[in-house]
């Protein structure tokens, strides 16, 4: 119990200065990170299109970032 | 200036270990509003060119939100395949035509940083259906440098198999599949310049997992410069794991950078490395493209070009896919912003184009329509010496998207 005790407080201490971080880039200096060629998927209905054309060809899949889907295609 | 949030700790050791862990995650983040993505609507044509094959057909998507905090989409997608490839060929089969067709609808909900997500996707051939239903969590967190994901698919495939004379449906052929996948990733501000995402992505399948028409080969017991051909043999679960960095750099100038690396590996014994890179440089109302990616994969345990015998192995698989091969493609591509300023309903469109060149070269894939030839023919090579296979594809997509 007194184990399960520290490391409850051990994360709970971890945790809370996750809480405290101060984000080190502000918001006002996100200028360039908010600029469209900054997205990592600008076009969904490409980056789907073409993740499923090597998809189909290739033996690795996923992480990707798209929630895929099961086609014959293979 | 958003301040840091304070977190008020739980005062009793009694709270449950996942209670004080959402308690301390998710709540403070709460406090904040995140954001949607904005109303678009998209139209792609595409079409795929090469070993043989031509897939073309064109997408859809729409989305639009409502209220701030709740978001729809659609999405139809259609493929119209005609295929000659090199399997085709060598199982004695003629040209053949057909369509996939597949629709997806999404839901969005946000409620202060957390977005949960959930979808429905349904694809159609005359030989295989497949339904997929996806839900996700996102949560923005530490002032937004930090998102983090959670994904789950759940998928199930009915796998019928068609007469390739009288290119009726066999009625006695019905095979499921399962389908899980479970993602998780977060995506990171580290500068002012520099963004990076980190995904990982377990997918578990369960069924038929071979394609009820490809055959493998196995040395001629007669002649042994010819092969003969007997139908795969799969196992019916396989598991993968695939985890993938990527990041993007904005330039001293108006560019970007990204780069990104993909490891897999699965339980067939198949590893793969995946490496992309690419610049983007917008100029004027344009934005110009280019990319390159590098993929090797090795052959799966049960893999042969070749089998020395008629059920040799429990598994038999001789699928291209599944073989040990390198692929390599350049990519370019061209977006123009039209009505910047807007039109009407519309906030601005854009016409974009795309085009990829992929190169596949196999190691242990061999071209076996040679050893098809009459033993006659100068070209002839016996069973297990024919040149190795190798192919180019060109892809193209062109799209109009409109933000209203």
């Amino acid at each position: 119990m007194q184990v399960r005790t520290g490391i409850l407080l051990a994360a709970a201490v971890v945790l809370a200065g996750c809480g405290n971080i101060e984000p080190w880039v502000k918001p006002y200096e996100r200028q360039a990170l908010a600029d469209p060629i900054m997205s990592f998927d600008p076009n969904p209905v490409s980056t789907a299109y073409i993740d499923h054309v090597f998809d189909a060809r290739e033996g690795a899949r996923g992480a990707n970032g798209t929630a895929g889907g099961g086609c014959g295609c293979n | 200036m958003k301040k840091a949030w304070g977190v008020e700790l739980p005062a009793r050791a009694s709270v449950s270990w996942l209670g004080l862990v959402l308690a301390l995650v998710l709540l403070p983040a709460a406090s904040f509003a995140g954001v949607l993505a904005d109303d678009r609507a998209d139209a792609l044509y595409h079409r795929y060119e090469g070993g043989g094959v031509t897939i073309h057909g064109p997408s859809v998507l729409v989305r639009k939100k409502f209220a701030e905090k709740y978001a729809i989409s659609a999405n139809y997608y259609q493929d119209m395949v005609t295929s000659a490839s090199i399997d085709v060929e060598v199982s004695g089969a003629s040209e053949y035509h057909e369509e996939r067709d597949q629709w997806s609808l999404g839901a969005e909900y946000l409620r202060g940083k957390t977005t949960y997500s959930l979808g429905y996707t349904n694809s159609k051939e005359n030989d295989y259906q497949a339904e997929t239903t996806t839900f996700g969590i996102s949560q923005d967190l530490f002032g937004d440098l930090t998102t983090i994901t959670m994904g789950f698919s759940r998928g199930k495939d009915v796998v019928r198999r068609r007469d390739t004379i009288t290119d009726r449906i066999d009625p006695n052929f019905k095979e499921p599949i399962d389908r899980w996948s479970y993602r998780v990733g977060v995506s990171q501000i580290l500068t002012k310049a520099l963004i990076s995402s980190l995904q990982l992505e377990v997918i578990t399948d369960e069924g038929f997992l071979n394609n009820p028409y490809r055959s493998y080969r196995f040395v001629n017991p007669s002649n042994n410069q010819l092969f003969s051909l007997a139908p795969e043999q799969y196992p019916r679960t396989r598991t993968s794991n695939a985890i993938a960095l990527n990041a993007r750099y904005y330039l001293p100038y108006r560019a970007a950078v990204h780069g990104g690396y993909r490891f897999f590996t699965d339980t067939w014994g198949i590893g793969a490395n995946t490496f992309e890179a690419g610049y983007t440089h917008p100029w004027r109302q344009w934005t110009f493209d280019v990319g390159y990616r590098f993929y090797s994969q090795n052959n799966a345990d049960f893999y042969s070009d070749l089998f020395e015998r008629r059920d040799e192995q429990n598994f038999l698989a001789r699928d291209k896919e599944l073989s040990t091969f390198k692929s390599q493609a350049l990519s370019l591509g061209a977006t123009y912003e039209f009505v910047p300023n807007g039109w009407r309903f519309i906030k601005k469109g854009t016409l974009n184009f795309y085009y990829d060149r992929i190169q596949f070269d196999y190691d242990d894939f061999r071209d076996a329509r040679y050893s098809m030839l009459p033993a006659a023919d100068p070209n002839f090579r016996p069973a297990g010496s024919e040149p190795l296979y190798s192919f180019g594809a060109n892809v193209f997509q062109l799209f109009v998207s409109v933000w209203f």
